[in-house]
């Protein structure tokens, strides 16, 4: 691109704070964007509203029902929370562990990937058999379904400690707790924090499948019972309740990982607009 | 005489089980308290290797190897290193960085809560002899190569090291930048006195820093000719435009061309 004559720094200055006003906003402007493309193509085409009901429809719907869906959305946020904790312990532990030592990872990875290909959909019978339909099924799906992402970036962060730095530490006479605590660990936060945000995102479509299996509440169910009835719009209602609980959830770990791991992206706010400078 | 400080006698080693890569074979090496080596060599002659022996990361296939009179049987902790790759922590600053020793080695790591403002002290101190005063709260990739490289230099000789091991580590800088470091480094060794190993494939930079330099055969390694540095200290750059400089490092190569003449007759059918 052919640079433009010096301007004045007063001037960059405000193009800069446009540019990030600019950017604050796209995101509100391509959702208002595409409710009112979806609502204008309803109207244009006709669309009966069992099969594609429009964005206002829905939006009554949400306030025809917004009791069962507060509780129903409550439910399904607190078992895909209590799930995620788990597998962020679980996944913590187990990607350190595989990640420090080559015959763990040897012996456990093959069982890891078939049970991470099992689909969690035909789990949930089984747990249902195990703890009754509800609750537990719907944490579990979510921690089983999520803890693979965290395992596998643990360890790839831990495993990847350059060679050089082990022996400096190990030529100090570091035990490899040492190594996994001053290096390993560290240097595998920016991994972890990356599957927390693929993480939480699974952790919903578990809880939503097994709620969807067997459950008497959740967000889920309620879909399920309102499809039954050909409530089109109280699903979508409850399809845009879930993806803004997922969005919530993600901004969450988007900041604790900007809070704790700025080191990784070199002091830039945001990797992506580092290109033009 | 005084027994050698870093005794490898008749070392070899070998990778990967029987059938695998013979590094070193008939290496052997004494180097006095307090003396500055250089090991030059062709590239692939073990130099590294040698490196890992005698500071106990690795065990030699045979052979032994004595570090201030005792057999070396696991990692030195009297040993410093520094490799070509700075390999600084991202996460921490310059001064955490340097001081990352201090949290491993004993006794420093007892101390280190108790007496963290001494540790302090001496870590500005050591970075500031190096030229980094100043840039103790910046994070590595703030900084050049050739600074993270001197930062680098600090760490290893953070917990007062009776021995650095210094594994090719100006090879990824510039020659300007080298040639500053040169300077660093000597500084550094006048002043502490360490005993210091260089492995290196730079001849300029092995005749300018070190009071001997032995050469290396290629693969498998061995030590085949040793040329003490008599220039006298403190050197710089205007020792290496003198003409002795020029022939010492004139002869070097001979040597090393020697070295691969040798090997590839041996090789032949």
């Amino acid at each position: 691109m052919p640079r433009k004559a010096l301007r004045s720094p007063e001037a960059l200055a405000a193009a800069a704070r446009r540019r990030r006003r600019l950017e604050a906003w796209l995101p509100w402007l391509v959702i208002a964007g595409m409710f009112l493309i979806w609502e204008a193509a309803v109207w244009a085409f006709n669309i009966q509203p069992f099969i594609l009901p429009a964005p206002s429809a829905i939006a009554a719907s949400m306030v025809k029902w917004w009791q069962p869906l507060l509780t129903n959305s409550w439910a399904t946020l607190l078992t895909t929370v209590i799930g995620f904790a788990m597998a962020i312990v679980f996944g913590l532990f187990l990607g350190v562990v595989i990640g420090s030592s080559v015959l763990v990872y040897r012996g456990l990875y093959p069982l890891l990937i078939a049970f991470n290909s099992v689909p969690k959909v035909a789990v949930v019978p089984v747990l249902v058999i195990w703890f009754g339909a509800g609750f537990w099924p719907a944490v579990l799906t979510a921690f089983l379904i999520s803890f693979f992402p965290i395992v596998v970036n643990v360890a790839t962060g831990i495993a990847t400690v350059e060679p050089e730095l082990r022996d400096v530490l190990r030529a100090l006479g570091a035990s490899p707790t040492d190594i996994i605590r001053k290096v390993g660990l560290p240097r595998a936060m920016p991994y972890f924090f990356a599957s927390l945000k693929v993480a939480i995102t699974v952790a919903f479509v578990g809880s939503i499948i097994s709620e969807t299996v067997a459950a008497n509440e959740g967000i889920g169910h309620l879909m399920l019972v309102a499809s039954s009835r050909f409530d089109v719009p109280l699903v979508f209602a409850g399809l845009i309740i879930t993806g803004v609980m997922g969005v919530a959830m993600y901004w969450v770990a988007v900041t604790i990982e900007e809070r704790t791991t700025g080191w990784a992206t070199r002091g830039q706010q945001d990797p992506r607009l580092a290109a033009g400078g | 005489m005084a027994p050698p400080f870093v005794d490898i006698a008749n070392v070899a080693m070998r990778y990967g089980g029987v059938e695998g890569t013979l590094a070193l074979k008939g290496a052997s090496l004494a180097v006095a308290e307090g003396e500055f080596v250089a090991v030059v060599g062709p590239s692939g002659c073990g130099k590294s290797t040698l490196m890992r022996l005698v500071t106990g990361l690795w065990p030699p296939t045979e052979g032994q190897v004595f570090v201030d009179g005792r057999e070396v049987d696991g990692p030195l902790s009297i040993a410093g290193m520094a490799f070509q790759n700075p390999t600084l922590l991202p996460w921490r600053n310059i001064l955490d960085n340097v001081m990352l020793p201090l949290e491993v080695v004993q006794p420093h790591r007892g101390q280190l809560r108790a007496k963290r403002a001494e540790y302090e002290r001496q870590a500005r101190e050591l970075l500031a002899l190096v030229g980094l005063d100043g840039f103790e709260a910046k994070f590595p990739w703030q900084l050049s190569g050739g600074m993270q490289q001197r930062a680098s230099l600090c760490r290893a000789l953070i917990h007062q090291p009776r021995l650095l091991m210094l594994d090719e580590p100006f090879g990824a800088l510039d020659i300007f930048t080298r040639e500053d470091l040169w300077a660093v480094l000597q500084k550094l060794w006048l002043a502490r006195r360490p005993t210091i190993i260089l492995v290196t494939h730079d001849l300029r930079e092995a005749a300018y820093l070190a009071d001997r330099v032995l050469v290396m055969s290629s693969r498998p390694g061995r030590i085949i000719a040793e040329r003490r540095v008599e220039f006298p200290r403190e050197r710089s750059m205007e020792t290496t435009y003198t003409k002795e400089f020029q022939d010492l490092v004139h002869e070097l190569r001979d040597r090393i061309s020697d070295a691969r003449d040798v090997e590839e007759i041996a090789d032949a059918p």
